[in-house]
């Protein structure tokens, strides 16, 4: 008996358009498309597809912050999650608050394996899943491109995009993975799944039931839109370019 | 002394280790003790505190005085500066990032320090100590480290902080970099910055969110004592050129800072293998110029066409996420919010339509050049020069006149 904990996070989706809110006090969320992020899925996915394999039982999505988040929970049990975990919050979490809270209900789940997202396409961090791997003194792999768990030798065989090249490890479990877009093509939900999902169980609990105090390290003093390049010309000839980028941007 | 071990169950078992041992896990485990009879660390940064002469006899002089005295110590610690940078390195070779992250932490003012952290790394600590700007070079060798794994190498980065108490500690934000910061940070409970574009000053600083389409500017909190930041390479110029001086003194982290890489209770990961890619052209990240491909090029034969424009510019080809996860080439040549952050003096974009997560990885480029045969491709808004049509018609134009502009400039000189 063995099972996979994946964090997912809701994020506003990949493909909507992002606005700075006028007073420059961030992104302004109201009526944008919001859906899972895409690793989370990418995460999600792995793990049906080891629990497919037989070499997990049980798959728990887990996802934090308020209410709207068990939409997201309902997609991952819509894939094919087993149950869902949402820790209740209306506070602003940082990685660390999250990889606390993770720690936190990994004690109390004991999963074999953490799957998460190797990051959130909002905040762009990259740190939820070494921290969680650390809190929890667990080894970790990161950037995953393939997974194979080996249960007869209790680890996982990571491939990890690296720059330059594939790093292959071996982590003793239970680990934490973070997964990269080339580790799989998420499934989609069908239909009759999203009703069954309907009736799985998300269950939700709070930070103080975790015992975790969720402290906000940073400050974000204001969000800006990024510098605007001037428009450049569509030009009529490969010879008039050439001749551009000689004379004019002086990069040839 | 009393710590958080309801987070850290294996800390009752630390008690029954011999000394010597308890010392070297106390160091990480006290590094995320938010408890108050925990003072050492203060202590340590305490007794580092600037001193002149003058300040001394100042002090000495009364009482009342040495209070003020005390508080001006204080004082001048808080805005004192201490950076760590960590440096990167492959095959024996200094990294290029670890040198755009040095002249980042030397913005800051105060001394940077170098951490070389690996096994026989001694001529990269070599190459460490003539960056021009670094005050000195740590080494931890040590085999443990010798793949520069984040669970050895994240509890020396603890261990040397416990140790030395910086103000700053940086990384690049390469996959080295990211891999290794956030978890050295959680076991000292940092929240780090991510990919800082920009220092407006030694607590805040620019990064890019949402893809790049969002600019925050964030403050580190008072209650964080030490800030632990990724600086994106392509950010910050490189620390380079002639050093003044002679080179920086190398140093071996203390015995004890050592011993922490290979703390028994390290997290069991295994390193089995690296299948480099192939790398005879400049490295993607640090090209002057970058030639990059999308889906349009239709194959890995059509991208042999870009390796000779490349060539031609002595620059790297790149790949937007289509081109790699069609197999054309490699994904480390992804360009993009998920793949590798470019910004060469020159970007020719061909065959790409511009898709906000592939800008977010090349839009600082300096002078971007779009060839694509949809005239309302998103990259065109974003290109300084565009040409609209087949790339297999303008490819080998553009290869014979950039040859014959370089035959000219040639002969010209």
């Amino acid at each position: 008996m063995s099972k996979v904990l994946v964090a997912v996070k809701r994020v506003i989706d990949y493909n909507a358009r992002v606005r700075i809110k006028p007073d420059k006090s961030g992104v302004d969320l109201t009526n944008v498309k919001m859906s899972m992020n895409p690793f989370c899925e990418i995460a999600v996915e792995e793990a049906l597809r080891l629990r497919e394999s037989k070499a997990v039982d049980e798959v728990v999505a887990v996802s934090l912050g308020p209410q709207q988040v068990q939409e997201t929970l309902r997609t991952a049990l819509a894939m094919g999650a087993d149950r869902a975990i949402h820790i209740s919050t209306d506070q602003q979490l940082e990685p660390l608050a999250v990889a606390k809270l993770l720690a936190a209900l990994a004690h109390r789940e004991q999963p074999r394996l953490c799957l998460l997202g190797k990051q959130a396409i909002d905040g762009d961090n990259n740190q939820t899943g070494q921290m969680l791997a650390a809190l929890l003194s667990w080894p970790q792999a990161t950037f995953a491109s393939r997974v194979e768990v080996d249960q007869s030798a209790g680890s996982v065989k990571v491939t990890r995009e690296v720059d330059g090249g594939l790093e292959t490890l071996s982590c003793q479990l239970p680990a934490v993975v973070t997964t990269d877009l080339r580790l799989n093509e998420p499934r989609y939900a069908t239909l009759p799944n999203i009703m069954k999902a309907k009736k799985k169980p998300i269950v939700s609990i709070t930070p103080q039931e975790l015992g975790v105090e969720v402290t906000q390290q940073l400050a974000t003093l204001k969000v800006e839109e990024p510098a605007k390049r001037k428009a450049g010309a569509v030009l009529g000839s490969v010879a008039e370019l050439v001749e551009k980028l000689h004379k004019e941007a002086k990069v040839i | 002394m009393r710590c958080r071990s309801s987070h850290f169950p294996k800390f009752q078992a630390v008690l029954s280790l011999p000394p010597y041992l308890r010392l070297v896990l106390n160091v990480v485990i006290t590094a995320s003790a938010e408890d108050q009879r925990c003072p050492e660390p203060d202590i340590a940064r305490k007794s580092q505190l600037p001193c002149t002469s003058v300040q001394m006899q100042l002090a000495s002089r009364s009482a009342g005085l040495q209070q003020t005295t005390f508080r001006f110590f204080y004082g001048s610690y808080a805005r004192s500066v201490s950076t760590l940078v960590v440096v990167e390195h492959k095959s024996g070779q200094l990294a290029t990032p670890t040198l755009n992250t040095v002249s980042a932490a030397l913005q800051l003012g105060g001394d940077v320090t170098a951490l070389v952290g690996g096994s026989g790394v001694q001529a990269v600590a070599e190459q460490a100590s003539k960056i021009p700007g670094v005050f000195k070079v740590l080494v931890a060798d040590t085999p443990p480290l010798e793949h520069q794994l984040a669970e050895p190498y994240s509890q020396l980065l603890a261990a040397l902080q416990q140790a030395q108490s910086y103000s700053h500690i940086l990384v690049p934000s390469s996959t080295f970099g990211k891999n290794l910061l956030p978890r050295a940070a959680a076991l000292l409970d940092v929240q780090p910055v991510a990919d800082v574009v920009q220092m407006v000053d030694k607590r805040t600083f620019v990064r890019p969110i949402y893809a790049g389409n969002g600019m925050a500017t964030v403050a580190v909190g008072p209650s964080q004592k030490l800030i632990m930041a990724s600086m994106r390479p392509t950010a910050f110029p490189r620390a380079e050129g002639a050093r003044q001086g002679a080179p920086a003194p190398v140093e071996a982290v203390p015995e004890g800072v050592l011993a922490a890489a290979a703390a028994p209770d390290t997290p069991n990961t295994t390193w089995l293998g690296l299948q480099e890619a192939k790398a005879e052209r400049p490295d993607l990240g640090s090209a002057r110029v970058v030639v990059a491909g999308g889906r349009a090029l239709k194959s890995a034969e059509g991208f042999k066409q870009l390796e000779t424009l490349a060539d031609l510019l002595g620059g790297a080809v790149g790949a937007s996420r289509a081109a790699v996860d069609a197999g054309f080439v490699p994904n480390d040549l992804q360009v993009g919010q998920t793949g590798k952050v470019v910004a060469p003096q020159l970007y020719i974009a061909v065959g790409i339509s511009g898709a906000i997560q592939h800008v977010a990885g090349m839009k600082d480029s300096k002078v971007i050049v779009a060839v694509n045969s949809d005239a309302d491709a998103p990259i065109f808004q974003l290109a300084d020069y565009g040409l609209v049509g087949d790339l297999f018609k303008i490819l080998p134009e553009l290869e014979a006149a950039i040859r014959d502009v370089k035959a000219k400039s040639a002969a010209a000189a």
